[in-house]
């Protein structure tokens, strides 16, 4: 009886552990052209050397959710092991036409039309399985947009922990504060993923967030 | 020489007008999600917007969303939404929350809110501010 409740209590203790070891899946969810892939290769490019997707000036650049597994974060002598998890831009319309304004033939316009809109049903799809998620807002734009307010009901919805991040802060449009009044009850960091400005609050305020991820 | 009887167009063809179609709580509440949505986008799908009284779960609008998503490229010139739900400011106390959230639970929904959904080819953009709402119309 005694040996049965020691092996009980001691399987126990091994399971915790290595359920503890479980790398934070970590989305990056947002509309699209906002930076997602711009700030996870980055991230990416910092922590293993190598980069999770390419990026464009057309939107819907990324239209398959990417990943890079075992991305091992350090900071402040903190560590924590990510997924990273790269979704397409979620968005409420698509028009191939918008495409041909970047000078996108018109049947690689409509194919990446096909795709994009494939790859907004995956990004929701994919919502719920996050353990904790970056939305990237371009923080140069009207951040009162129903496809922010939606992610965030969702991840409020679902429990999940939000940090926002408000790109583009080295264009002189950008407008954190903006950003900030338009979602009162988040965490909002500014930075530019594009020249890795203010990484240091970034991955401060990761940190915090990730300590209400569900593992 | 006879003259060939003209095809029926599929689809929603040129938008040479719109409606506004008010749509009460009342007629989404006994609704399960997947019917909500599909009254929403057979009506969005005849170039009318939709003013509902109320708005959608959060995993209904995401819902909506997809579904929008799914039908682009399979329904004729159909390219998607425009969609803004207008409701109270978020910064309320403990109580006003508590009160908000047992009038909704006795409604079976959010009534402190109007939802605006849209063809895209018939709204632009909604435009919005903590303030004000402006919808943009196509020409």
């Amino acid at each position: 009886m005694v040996m049965k409740k020691f092996k009980k209590f001691f399987r126990k203790i091994i399971s915790n552990f290595f359920k503890n070891k479980k790398d934070v899946k970590l989305g990056f969810y947002g509309p699209p052209n906002a930076g997602k892939t711009s700030l996870a290769n980055r991230i990416c490019k910092d922590f293993t050397g190598e980069e999770i997707g390419s990026v464009s000036k057309v939107p819907h650049e990324t239209r398959k959710v990417q990943f890079k597994e075992k991305v091992d974060i350090e900071y402040k002598g903190k560590k924590m092991t990510f997924k990273m998890v790269d979704t397409p831009g979620i968005a409420t319309k698509i028009d191939y036409e918008d495409f041909m304004k970047y000078k996108v033939k018109k049947s690689d316009a409509k194919k990446r039309a096909k795709e994009a809109t494939q790859g907004v049903v995956e990004s929701i799809k994919w919502l719920e399985d996050m353990d904790m998620v970056v939305v990237v807002l371009d923080a140069t734009k009207n951040p009162y947009n129903q496809v922010n307010i939606t992610i965030l009901g969702n991840l409020v919805a679902r429990k999940i922990p939000v940090l926002i991040v408000a790109n583009k802060v080295d264009l002189k449009k950008a407008d954190i504060k903006k950003i900030e009044a338009a979602f009162p009850d988040y965490p909002v960091v500014g930075i530019s993923a594009k020249y890795g400005k203010n990484f240091e609050d970034f991955y401060n305020s990761l940190f915090k967030t990730s300590k209400k991820a569900k593992k | 020489m006879a003259k060939k009887p003209k095809k029926k167009k599929k689809g929603l063809g040129k938008i040479k007008g719109f409606s506004m179609r008010f749509l009460p709580y009342s007629e989404i509440r006994d609704l399960n999600s997947d019917e909500r949505i599909k009254k929403i986008l057979d009506i969005c799908l005849k170039n009318n917007i939709i003013i509902l009284q109320g708005r959608l779960r959060p995993e209904e609008e995401s819902r909506l969303i997809g579904d929008t998503m799914a039908m682009i490229g399979h329904v004729k010139d159909f390219k998607g939404i425009e969609l803004a739900v207008v409701s109270e400011n978020n910064k309320k106390g403990f109580w006003d929350k508590l009160r908000e959230r047992l009038i909704n639970t006795l409604s079976k929904g959010d009534l402190g809110a109007v939802t605006i959904i849209g063809p895209a080819t018939v709204v632009k953009e909604i435009k919005r501010d903590p303030k004000k709402i402006e919808l943009m119309l196509n020409k």
